[in-house]
């Protein structure tokens, strides 16, 4: 997996979980998956196509999603399955949406589609053209993954670069 | 939330009326929040692009505060849409994707400005400004906060 392509999702996670959570965050580990991904929290998937393909699952225990929405709302809101569910998914849509910014400014174009509740306990395995890599995000109220599967079209590139 | 100077509209001193509209409650709620810090009030909200416009249809506010990725119907159609029939429509694109190509369509399909997600309420603030002072003559200036 190309580094270039994973550092600006980790730079974007890191800004985000620490203005939206109101805490510094660290980057505990950084591990290539090899098996099947398994939820550990509440986790909400978005996928890319275009020259960059794959997924993005991140996955927050309860007390960090909680944390996250009550910060958005900007009221202490009670650990429901819906509030969490949709706070990850926010948080998600603002990482991803950063680091697509910096992407396509950087020449790589894809489409980003809305994200959805992972709610299977397992995901499929991954490949050896879309190994996933997951990063730890250690915040104060708790830690946050982020499951980043992704491959690099250099055809598909090269085809709209040639069109243009 | 730190408190702001209230913004008020030019013609008549009362308070500045929003539509918000974003699919996630979450991005509303939050926005909300901040335009009241402002002083204005929040007339309506939507969830998507479709909502949007009947919304506006209906309530007519001084200013939208769109996203652009939502079901149905994204923000960048449905504020050409708004635009079309409401040439005077101040909307304010708010989306976490703020690439050139996202923020040049936005702003020649209508928009006003665009403000990248995660919002600072200290950078809403000076759009809100800039844009309820906009007359037209300076639309399509304002990007990439």
């Amino acid at each position: 997996m190309r580094m270039e392509l994973i550092q600006p999702f980790i730079n974007s996670a890191d800004a985000v979980l620490a203005q939206g959570l109101q805490s510094p965050t660290a980057i505990e580990n950084l591990t290539m998956e090899e098996e099947a991904y398994r939820r550990r929290g509440i986790a909400a998937e978005v996928c890319l196509s275009g020259d960059i393909e794959g997924r993005i699952i991140f996955d927050a225990d309860q007390k960090t999603a909680v944390r996250f929405a009550s910060c958005l709302a900007g009221a202490e809101l009670p650990e429901t399955d819906g509030l969490m569910r949709e706070a990850v998914c926010e948080l998600a849509n603002q990482i991803i949406g950063n680091a697509v910014t910096v992407l396509n400014d950087q020449g790589f174009h894809f489409r980003v589609h809305p994200p959805t509740v992972h709610t299977s306990e397992q995901g499929s395995k991954s490949s050896e053209d879309t190994e996933a890599l997951v990063i730890c995000f250690s915040t104060e109220s708790g830690n946050v993954f982020m499951n980043v599967a992704l491959r690099y079209h250099r055809r598909r590139a090269m085809e709209r670069i040639a069109a243009v | 939330m730190e408190k702001f100077a209230p913004v008020k509209r030019s013609e008549d001193g009362q308070a500045v009326r929003y539509l918000i509209v974003d699919d996630s409650v979450f991005a509303r709620k939050n926005l909300a929040r901040m335009v009241e810090s402002f002083g204005g009030q929040v007339v309506g909200e939507a969830g998507d692009g479709v909502s949007a416009i009947s919304e506006y249809d209906q309530l007519h506010p001084d200013i939208v505060l769109m996203d652009i990725t939502m079901p149905q119907m994204e923000g960048i159609e449905a504020a050409e849409k708004i635009v079309r029939d409401h040439p005077d429509a101040r909307i304010v694109m708010v989306s976490s994707v703020g690439y050139q190509e996202n923020i040049v369509a936005a702003l020649q399909r209508g928009a006003r400005h665009f403000v990248q997600k995660p919002v600072k309420p200290e950078v809403l603030y000076e759009v809100i400004k800039y844009v309820m002072r906009d007359d037209g003559a300076a639309r399509g200036a304002g990007a990439g906060v």
